[in-house]
């Protein structure tokens, strides 16, 4: 734990990416074997199951440190980050400890499912026995999310630099389904093992938000396509595997069950970059038809029938067991769509169409008629891109329409989390109903660090009533809202839901009487939602 | 009729109505006893001030020409109907708690005070009350300091280190206390002490007073990462970042602050590293100084009131808050406040 700790210490107080991939690199190079595992499993988000609940972290960790509960609990909001409460209200360890972060892991999996008894006294066994920075690594290990700063192509970089082997090769080795307590270094970064996992998706190719669209070049030199508002993932079909992979690097094959046909008409050795869509039978369906399945534990006929999943093809990375993705595109998408013509019709999925343009004024108006299909916008891909790892600039950009405004009054304030800890970040709106003011959001995004500190200062002094961590303030401050969608839902108050909502203004010039009202989103919601049929 | 209470609480500040006074107030009074020298404390535009010998310099020369009076530590002097003394807070050199008695009650208002010695500032000294009204800016149990000499350590280490790499250090400091509280603890042996002009300005009072400080250098025109390679350079939280700090080069800034014990402050402020020292109390600091008073009743202000009072009633006080308006009234020039947190002022 030691060796992970002067780790976290290391890339904690160092704001230079540099730094950090030094710090990094050289623990890659010398930290014992199962550690450099988990390290890399906690850094790519594969975080082991929850064996400890923050209700009883929090409790046994105020029994220690002969606090009361509640106390604990108002301390949370305000530190931010439960582990790192917990670890500072504990006193001062008794023992010391030289086990392994490997040992600490192991302990925590085989805690899993225990008796609550015996869970608390080995949880405040460890405590007793690490040093507080430990303590709040150990308590970070238990809660998770666990990212310690570095993202996970940060850390693909270290891991290069200390094995020698490429980035890509390595960011593709690291994917797919792989345990940390049964995999050890070498085989996970070292010469891949033919066939030990059929099933491994590609790291996906990212796209950045356009720029200048003249700064673009020739527009023959481009392919544009929608940009659907759904799941992008990837379906791997090799070596009898099937698999089906959210761009979070999550298996969610067996959630779309209506994908199962593809298996047997697919060929093999193919993989395929794709959004999952809920499908009308000729269209995609609102994003929020699909959101009825996702998170869903059963899936009844009825929402099968009214939500049949269907891939909208973008690109073939792999094809007869080769890899396509240093090909250019253009070649890449004539097979994709010479491999999809050659299936049967009637299948769930066909090629994402392209949109024709000859300039980009054509493209312009084309984007704008984006909402009317369900898309989003339109990406760009240069004809001669390969498929590249990540976010790479230059070769992908998608040009989304510009979102919903609203204008609506703050009722409610909570202090963040993280790096935003001790400011009030997260605001409740609500817009005007007669003389009614009716929440219908929150939102925690879009202002500038000296904004949230000034709003912080104004709540500080208006609160009028505390509801744990929540403030209620006077329906004073006024925001433009901006959000990418709305849809009608039954279980809030205001009858609606919206998409991606975040602050795009403060609008220190308005007062509240002069915000908008919930006509105005059912307005909204009335244009935006085609009659069901 | 009910009498009134000894002090009560206005929207100028606390008022003393017997005494015909008020402590720290933060509009224009006739007459105003002053806890220390902080802006947020010793404010432009009173009639008349009252503050201890060792305090009257620095507010001199913040505030310039003001009718101010001085008074010794623990030196009893009737005012009106009261009799008020000054007692050690431990927060800055000259930092008093104002004792007040009249009509057979004692109060105490706190000020900003700190229980830990400091090598500089007048060690505080519990004075027994019936009404003691607290500051409590770090009152939660995740504030817990460690010793002086400990944080001492680790700032020599980290100046050392960026000296040994060749790197100027600039740690972040309040101007008043907490800059020469820290020069004080590291090793001048380490390389050269340089101090922005804020900083300078108010070192030069302190000494002038007779508080021995080592030896520093205004980083004017002319000194830079080159004419002086491994310094260590104070300044004001708000210089961090600025041109004025660029002619250092790459430095490892740092911010030394109670708030440094939250890493998501401490990541917010974009700085590196972060020394947890603090001229306030900590938790421990706060519960013990309010047991030592032996007051039944407590009020406190400025920080987590309404959490740190539940506490206290949790703890079986008759506990109440004042309210404050010091929090974010001013981002004066020297920012000793940092509206960035809450109730913080250092």
């Amino acid at each position: 734990m030691k060796r992970f700790a002067a780790l976290f210490e290391a890339l904690d107080r160092t704001t230079r990416t540099t730094e950090k991939v030094a710090a990094l690199a050289a623990y890659f190079r010398d930290a014992p074997d199962p550690d450099r595992v988990w390290t890399i499993a906690l850094l790519s988000g594969r975080r082991p199951k929850r064996a400890v609940n923050t209700t009883e972290l929090r409790t046994w960790a105020a029994e220690a440190a002969g606090l009361p509960v509640w106390l604990a609990e108002e301390c949370h909001p305000i530190v931010g980050d439960l582990a790192e409460t917990i670890a500072l209200i504990l006193p001062a360890p008794r023992r010391t400890s030289d086990d392994t972060l490997d040992d600490w892991m192991r302990r925590l999996l085989a805690l899993t499912g225990q008796p609550m008894d015996l869970r608390r006294q080995a949880i405040l066994d460890a405590w007793d026995r690490l040093a507080p920075q430990d303590r709040f690594l150990f308590n970070k290990l238990i809660t998770g999310g666990f990212r310690m700063g570095v993202s996970q192509g940060l850390m693909t970089r270290a891991l290069a630099q200390a094995t020698g082997v490429d980035e890509a090769t390595l960011a593709h080795r690291l994917m797919g389904d792989w345990t940390p307590d049964r995999i050890d270094f070498d085989t996970l970064t070292g010469a891949q093992d033919p066939g030990a996992n059929a099933s491994k998706p590609y790291p996906f190719a990212l796209a950045s938000p356009l720029e200048r669209i003249e700064a673009l070049g020739a527009p023959a030199e481009w392919l544009a396509e929608w940009k659907w508002d759904g799941i992008r993932g990837q379906l791997v079909n090799r070596d009898g595997a099937f698999a089906l992979w959210s761009r979070g690097e999550e298996l969610v094959t067996d959630r779309f069950p209506d994908l199962g046909p593809l298996r047997d008409f697919l060929p093999p050795g193919c993989v395929i970059d794709a959004e999952l869509v809920a499908w009308s039978g000729s269209a995609p369906l609102p994003f929020a038809a699909l959101q009825k399945r996702i998170g869903r534990l059963s899936l009844p006929k009825k929402l099968l029938a009214e939500a049949p999943a269907h891939l909208l093809a973008y690109d073939l990375l792999e094809a007869d067991g080769e890899d396509l993705r240093d090909r250019p595109l253009s070649d890449r998408r004539a097979r994709l769509q010479a491999l999809l013509a050659a299936m049967p019709a009637g299948l769930p999925i066909s090629a994402s169409p392209l949109v024709a343009f000859d300039d980009w004024d054509a493209l312009a108006a084309a984007r704008l008629t984006a909402r009317d299909r369900n898309a989003e916008g339109v990406m760009l891909k240069r004809r001669a891109s390969g498929y590249f790892v990540g976010r790479k600039r230059g070769d992908w950009w998608k040009w989304k329409l510009d979102p919903y405004t609203i204008d609506a009054v703050m009722l409610y304030a909570q202090q963040g989390a993280g790096r935003r800890a001790t400011l009030f970040t997260d605001f409740t709106f609500a817009v005007r109903d007669g003389e009614d003011l009716v929440p219908f959001t929150k939102a925690y995004s879009g202002l500038t660090d000296a904004e949230f500190r000034q709003i912080t200062d104004w709540v500080h002094r208006n609160t009028l009533e505390r509801f744990g961590p929540v403030r209620r303030v006077p329906p004073d401050l006024v925001f433009e809202l901006a959000f990418e969608g709305i849809q009608a839902s039954p279980r809030h108050k205001s009858g609606i839901a919206l998409r991606f909502p975040r602050m795009l203004r403060w609008r220190q010039d308005k007062p509240a009487s002069e915000i908008d009202t919930l006509d105005t989103l059912r307005a909204l919601l009335a244009e935006t939602q085609p009659p069901r049929g | 009729m009910p009498s009134e209470p000894l002090l009560t609480f206005t929207d100028r500040g606390i008022c003393c109505p017997r005494g015909g006074f008020f402590i720290d107030p933060w509009r224009p009074v006739d007459r105003a006893l002053i806890t220390h020298g902080h802006s947020d404390h010793a404010r432009p535009g009173h009639g008349a001030y009252l503050a201890t010998v060792a305090a009257a310099p620095v507010i001199r020369h913040r505030l310039g020409a003001i009718r101010l009076d001085t008074i010794a530590y623990g030196e009893r002097r009737r005012i009106g109907g009261v009799t008020v003394s000054f007692h050690p807070a431990g927060h800055v050199p000259g930092s008093a708690q104002i004792r007040i008695e009249g009509a057979g009650e004692v109060w105490v208002v706190s000020g900003d005070y700190k229980t830990e010695p400091d090598t500089l500032s007048e060690p505080f000294e519990p004075v027994a009350c019936h009404t003691f009204i607290s500051e409590c800016t770090f009152g939660l149990p995740v504030f817990r300091w460690q010793p002086q000499a400990a944080i001492a350590a680790d700032l020599n280490a980290w100046w050392a280190g960026n000296a040994a790499e060749g790197r100027v250090s600039i740690l972040g400091a309040y101007a008043l206390g907490k800059a020469q509280r820290l020069m004080a603890a590291v090793d001048p042996a380490i390389g050269p002490i340089l101090t922005h002009g804020a900083v300078e300005a108010t070192t030069a009072v302190l000494r002038a007073q007779g508080i021995t400080l080592p030896p520093t250098r205004h980083a004017g025109a002319g000194i830079d990462a080159k004419s002086h390679p491994g310094a260590l350079v104070i300044a004001p939280p708000s210089a961090l970042g600025t041109p004025w700090a660029a002619r250092f080069g790459p430095a490892s800034e740092a911010f030394a602050s109670g708030w440094m014990a939250l890493r998501g402050v401490r990541r917010r402020r974009g700085h590196g590293r972060g020394f947890v020292l603090s001229d306030h109390a900590d938790w421990d600091g706060l519960n013990s100084a309010i047991r030592a008073t032996g007051a039944e009743r407590v009020f406190v202000t400025h920080g987590y009131t309404a959490i740190f009072r539940r506490w206290l009633e949790d703890q079986g006080y008759d506990a109440g808050i004042v309210a404050t308006e010091y929090q974010g009234e001013t981002a004066d020039a020297e920012a000793e406040s940092d509206p960035a947190l809450p109730g913080t002022m250092e």
